[in-house]
């Protein structure tokens, strides 16, 4: 990790430089409209090579998937093969325009077209949109799809969305988007769906349910049959959060337990980085029941050719053009790469890996639902008075990890959300879980080497209060 | 499997840790008749079979860099600087997580901070969040927060000439909303003078969907005059010589950003610019880096004011946002300070000199006219034959002419968009010219 200061890119300026050389004009110059024109583009001016140091070195202090084990619970960090990245920087695509026409896109169309089915195959659904650009984004596809199936057959008063409470915070900011109210499912004792507080919250106003599966505690949800058919019975919707489709890839179908439409996260379960934030996808898959209602255009085939349509009922177009297409190009590489066995193994890896994590740490750090996890476990980090949560994970970036999620879900006191993926090999959990037990000893023998960390980056940890208080979000000069 | 390295005798000794007999018995909580489901999917491919694959798809499509290029609306075929994608190709950013862990990210979060600084100057507002899905969903975006900062006002006010597929997506996320849609033919100024107290925002295109760039001095005043906010959808590039939104009065800005770095990529990932006036900051949704220190005072960034946000908020959010376009805004970050003040002049000088040759070449051709109005980089040319035919006919020769408007408009069957760049040479506009004139006889 680099750990010296590096200035801004304003302040690395002096007048007259610039990074790129640019050709006169080989045609006549036309006058510039006066009165239009700014009088000042107060922009850096660098050389190239400035330039190529300073986002280099900027690089160098991130922890990423390449250089640090990254077991950030939910967020399925797994290694990002570079075959993926080849394939999408392939000139054939970047150089290829969303508006060219189907004669002229048949290879783009034809990619998105087996992804859509292969991605239906997955899930056990009807048909897919690619339109999506991440989870929430998909998300907000699906409540939408739900939200107007309802109304198309005149029932406007369904205006509730159920909400387990270990659900991601995207699921009720979505519901808020499209004017429905949440209603918070508590969970059972086990981690799963209260089914009880689910039967007494179903009335003829619910327009369904919102279900991640497996859930943010990392378990099965066992009465995934038994929610989907009560929330059936009582005229909702089920709608599936597909984050953690990672750990039933190959092994169980969501679509086959009821499922009405579901987001897949292509940025977590199939491979395409996050890139410090995004691009994803969250491409939607939708059952019998809301495949018209798709967002749109999806690909078709007709007559041995490929083009765009609109589905019949859909709610319509969710971005330009046709989805995040870069991403969507790394994840058909993968899944080829992978084929029907290998999205099992894939499946079988992250969940035996967690198990192997858990396994080795669940003695010092407890969990509050003991029962086998999934592809990820939530343990908690209060079992030495005065050492937090916050505390552990900075520590852990001192033993060279980049910290899990922590805090969520908000259910468990003190979480430590962590998910390993299936790309990490044995040594590198066990170097993980050696480094856990050694801070959980630091904890009880030499707490301040944990309240003062981490030691080894470029900074300490940051007044974000004080951030927030007088925000500075730009270069003053 | 190169990417799923536990072996058999990895996956025995781990179950021995585990006290599980088989991998099959972690799995025992999924009901029994749904587990093990049959894929049907193709049979997996080496890494060099599948590139080889993806070649023959991608070889498929028409290409910007084997044709004469004069499509844009929207989508833009601009120089990107071979350090843009080399650097954003590094792993230590392209494989990295939202920065949520500040010590750890500073790479990150100091890009983010540089993106809404430049950004910013380019905007002229101080405050940039760091990104959209795209610029329709940016826009989209920035009609629900004025639609939320005037309650009680229930209309939006949009140009009729605004990219169509944008008008989708906005009326996509305010369909289920008490807000509605209106939309002006006019100018902006006209617009403007005549709105009523309904109005929670008015959106201005600058240049619009069939490349005018309207005066928007003035206009400000009366949006304001009449209590609504006034929004501002910009082409970056154009900003590089034009007045920027900030200096007109706009509150809200929004663009895509695709052109600044990134490649056109078949449409996305794309980036969606959103910035604002500093008193609405804490009503903008997406992610904003913002400057901190740590205890020793050495200075660092930080994702700030996140009490807007889902994660935060939940269902009290301003916007469902989570993942954005990050390394897209990286490239546009990269792009920005590569060119800088004088190179992103430069880049728009040659395409609003370009762009005035090809219309002038084009108007000299029997048969067709070119729109009067002020354009930068793009202008509407009517065609004496069927558009489409045109462009039909010449994109087979690899010289793709524009976006023929029957694309959206049916009706309007001989006008064409043509979008002229620094990428165009005076040869390939000549060409256009030659093309165009052969195919309309």
């Amino acid at each position: 990790m680099n750990l010296r200061p590096e200035p801004l890119a304003y302040e690395l300026s002096a007048p007259g430089r610039c990074g790129a050389a640019l050709p006169e004009p080989d045609v006549p110059e036309t006058a510039l409209p006066e009165g239009l024109l700014r009088d000042d583009l107060p922009l850096p001016e660098i050389d190239e090579l400035t330039a190529v140091r300073h986002f280099t070195r900027l690089s160098q202090k991130n922890y990423s998937i390449d250089t640090e084990f990254y077991p950030l619970g939910s967020c399925t960090m797994k290694y990002n093969p570079k075959a993926n990245e080849a394939a999408a920087s392939l000139p054939g695509w970047r150089t290829t325009h969303p508006l060219a026409g189907a004669e002229f896109s048949q290879g783009a169309l034809e990619l998105m077209y087996r992804l859509q089915a292969m991605l239906v195959e997955i899930g056990g659904f009807k048909a897919a949109s690619l339109q999506p650009a991440a989870g929430a984004h998909g998300e907000l596809a699906g409540v939408l799809m739900i939200r107007k199936w309802h109304r198309d057959r005149g029932d406007l008063k369904r205006v509730k969305m159920l909400i387990p409470d270990s659900a991601h915070g995207t699921n009720p900011a979505t519901c808020s988007m499209v004017g429905f109210e949440t209603v918070t499912i508590p969970s059972d004792a086990d981690g799963g769906v209260d089914l009880a507080a689910l039967a007494a919250a179903l009335d003829d106003t619910v327009a369904g349910i919102m279900i991640t599966n497996p859930s943010t505690l990392g378990l099965f949800e066992r009465n995934i049959e038994k929610i989907a058919k009560l929330v059936h019975d009582a005229g909702g919707l089920v709608y599936g959060d597909g984050a953690n489709l990672n750990a039933i890839t190959g092994i169980f179908r969501p679509g086959d337990a009821g499922i009405d439409v579901m987001h897949f996260n292509l940025h977590k379960t199939f491979s395409t980085p996050h890139g410090g934030g995004g691009p994803g996808s969250g491409m939607v898959a939708a059952g019998e029941r809301l495949a018209d209602y798709l967002p749109g255009p999806i690909a078709v085939k007709k007559d041995g050719r490929f083009d765009m349509a609109m589905p019949k009922a859909g709610i319509g177009r969710l971005k330009a053009f046709h989805g995040n297409f870069g991403v969507l190009v790394r994840a058909y590489t993968y899944i080829r790469m992978l084929g029907a066995p290998g999205l099992r193994r894939l499946a079988e890896t992250a969940v035996l890996n967690a198990n192997y994590l858990k396994a080795k740490v669940e003695k010092v750090y407890p969990l509050k639902y003991g029962r086998g996890c999934m592809h990820e476990f939530v343990a908690m980090g209060n079992f030495v008075e005065g050492v937090h949560t916050l505390d552990i994970a900075k520590r852990l970036i001192d033993y060279g990890f980049h910290p899990p999620t922590i805090y969520f879900p908000l259910i468990v006191p003190e979480a430590l959300m962590i998910e390993p993926t299936e790309t990490e090999t044995r040594e590198t959990l066990d170097a993980f879980a050696d480094a856990l037990l050694k801070i959980a000893e630091e904890a009880r023998t030499e707490p301040e080497l944990l309240h003062s960390a981490p030691h080894v980056t470029p900074v300490g940890r940051l007044d974000e209060v004080a951030a927030a208080r007088c925000p500075i979000l730009c270069y003053r000069g | 499997m190169p990417f799923i390295p536990n072996t058999d005798s990895d996956r025995s000794r781990m179950l021995a840790v585990i006290g599980k007999p088989s991998v099959e018995s972690l799995f025992g909580d999924i009901p029994e008749k749904l587990r093990y489901p049959e894929l049907d999917l193709p049979p997996a491919l080496s890494e060099m079979e599948i590139l080889r694959e993806i070649e023959a798809l991608a070889a498929k499509n028409l290409s910007s860099s084997t044709c004469a290029w004069f499509l844009g609306a929207g989508a833009y075929n601009h120089f990107i600087p071979s350090l843009v994608p080399a650097i954003a190709s590094r792993g230590e950013f392209l494989s990295a997580y939202t920065p949520y862990q500040p010590e750890v990210s500073q790479g990150t979060l100091q890009a983010i901070f540089e993106y809404q600084s430049m950004a910013g100057s380019l905007f002229g507002v101080e405050a940039m969040n760091a990104s959209h899905y795209d610029g329709a969903t940016a826009l989209a975006e920035a009609v629900l927060m004025a639609a939320r900062n005037a309650p009680g006002r229930e209309t939006v006010v949009l140009p009729a000439a605004l990219h169509p597929e944008y008008k989708e997506v906005i009326r996509t996320y305010l369909e289920p909303l008490d807000v509605k849609i209106r939309e002006y033919a006019g100018t902006p100024a006209a617009a403007a003078a005549s709105l009523d107290p309904s109005a929670a925002c008015l959106v201005a295109a600058y240049p619009d969907f069939e490349g005018r760039v309207h005066d928007l001095s003035g206009v400000a005043d009366a949006v304001h005059a009449a209590g609504a906010l006034l929004v501002v959808h910009a082409d970056p590039i154009l900003l590089g010589l034009f007045k920027s939104p900030g200096e007109l009065g706009a509150d809200i800005v929004t663009a895509e950003g695709q052109a600044l770095g990134n490649a056109m990529n078949y449409g996305g990932p794309f980036l969606g610019m959103m910035g604002a006036a500093s008193k609405y900051v804490r009503k903008m949704p997406g992610r904003i880096a913002g400057q901190a220190s740590d205890a020793e005072g050495r200075r660092g960034f930080v994702l700030t004011l996140s009490a807007r946000e889902q994660h935060i908020r939940r269902e009290k959010a301003l916007s469902n946002i989570c993942s954005n376009q990050g390394l897209v805004m990286l490239q546009a970050c990269i792009y920005l300070a590569t060119l800088g003040k004088n190179g992103l002049r430069k880049v728009a000088e040659l395409c609003w000199h370009k762009a005035h040759y090809a219309a002038a070449e084009i108007a000299k051709l029997p048969g067709f006219s070119v729109t009067k109005d002020i354009f930068f980089k793009e202008f509407l040319v009517k065609t004496p034959v069927p558009a489409q035919s045109i462009y039909d006919k010449l994109s087979r020769r690899c010289v793709v002419p524009g976006l023929p408007l029957s694309r959206y408009w049916p009706d309007r069957t001989h006008e064409l968009l043509v979008c002229v760049t620094e990428m165009n040479t005076k040869e390939q506009i000549d060409l256009l010219a030659a093309s165009l004139k052969e195919a309309s006889k």
